[in-house]
């Protein structure tokens, strides 16, 4: 899957999840900055993994939306 | 009040499951009722007598104006409860009070203690709590008021000899009701473990019908002098899911007429 397309679901689920049409998000934006903490990252874990039918492995790690991506990657 | 909560209890065909069930219902609470039938169905026309026991439970939900449905499923396994939970969200669209109550007892002394028995208790009684809270802390997260109330007892926490299957299962769910209540705490998810005493249940009759002298023994070490009744610890549970409830989070309460005083 394209780099493109990954940011563009994440910034899907980011933006249902937070109530925000127009939130900007970038590979640098950490979950701290949008006030998500270690239940709201499992959650957009999971949420990730259903809309791209992958399984995560779940890895303290994960704090931005580039771990985020690469945690895709190695599961695709 | 609970008004249009939906609560999940297993174990509710009977004793304290059935009672906490009616008495959440009477609340105002929507019911899922899980029960288990461990012998095999005799016909597909003739109900087990585990599911002539839950649809009087439905009967008597339904009679206070609240829904209810009952699911077949054995707490102790992980994808059947899976798929039970996923029924439940379907059918009631949420969930916001889960009760963990399903429970069995193996009693033996140590020395005699089949692997069987241990493994078979600590997976309905333990597992099967994680199992449940497992499936549903999803929905739990998203309820206004999430709760959890674990059935662990007083052999959970003095011991008891003959049961260490099931004190360890107990004790387990006391660990487990501590953790889950600070991971979910942010949440507003209170989760906290009741711990009743010598209860009139079915398990308890069994006591006193194969040892008639550990029954009376026991009900002489208790200082309120007669045995509690399900209703007892039923009203305790919907005490913990009301709103009244919301700061009590990780405790343990016994019910158990100063037995473990």
């Amino acid at each position: 899957m394209s780099h493109n397309k990954m940011l563009q679901g994440i910034t899907e689920i980011l933006r249902e999840y937070k109530s925000a049409d127009d939130l900007e998000v970038t590979e640098e934006t950490t979950f701290e900055s949008l006030s998500l903490d270690s239940l709201d990252t499992v959650e957009l874990v999971m949420m990730v993994e259903e809309k791209f039918s992958v399984t995560i492995e779940m890895a303290k790690g994960i704090k931005a939306v580039a771990d985020l991506m690469s945690a895709i990657e190695k599961a695709e | 009040m609970l008004t249009d909560r939906t609560a999940v209890v297993t174990g509710a065909s009977r004793g304290i499951g059935r009672a906490i069930a009616l008495h959440l219902a009477r609340e105002g609470a929507d019911a899922a009722l899980i029960y288990f039938a461990a012998a095999k169905q005799v016909s597909p026309e003739q109900l087990s007598p585990e599911q002539v026991a839950a649809e009087k439970v439905i009967a008597e939900v339904t009679s206070y104006g609240r829904r209810a449905k009952a699911y077949l499923c054995d707490v102790a396994d992980f994808a059947w409860a899976r798929d039970t939970c996923g029924q439940i969200m379907e059918d009631f669209g949420r969930v916001d009070i889960l009760i963990n109550n399903a429970g069995i007892v193996r009693d033996s002394l140590i020395l005699k203690m089949s692997e069987a028995d241990y493994d078979a208790v600590l997976d309905t009684n333990l597992k099967g709590a994680f199992n449940f809270s497992r499936h549903l802390s999803r929905a739990l997260l998203k309820s206004p008021a999430g709760r959890i109330i674990n059935i662990s007892s007083v052999s959970g926490l003095t011991g008891n000899p003959g049961q260490a299957n099931y004190s360890a299962s107990k004790a387990g769910l006391i660990g487990l009701t501590k953790t889950l209540a600070k991971e979910l705490a942010s949440r507003r998810v209170t989760v906290n473990a009741i711990a009743p005493g010598l209860i009139a249940t079915d398990m308890t009759a069994n006591l006193e019908k194969s040892d008639q002298n550990a029954a009376e023994a026991l009900k002489a070490g208790i200082p309120l002098k007669r045995i509690g009744q399900p209703e007892e610890v039923a009203a305790l549970a919907a005490f913990l899911a009301s709103d009244a409830a919301a700061y009590i989070t990780g405790e343990v309460i016994r019910v158990d007429g100063g037995m473990c005083i």
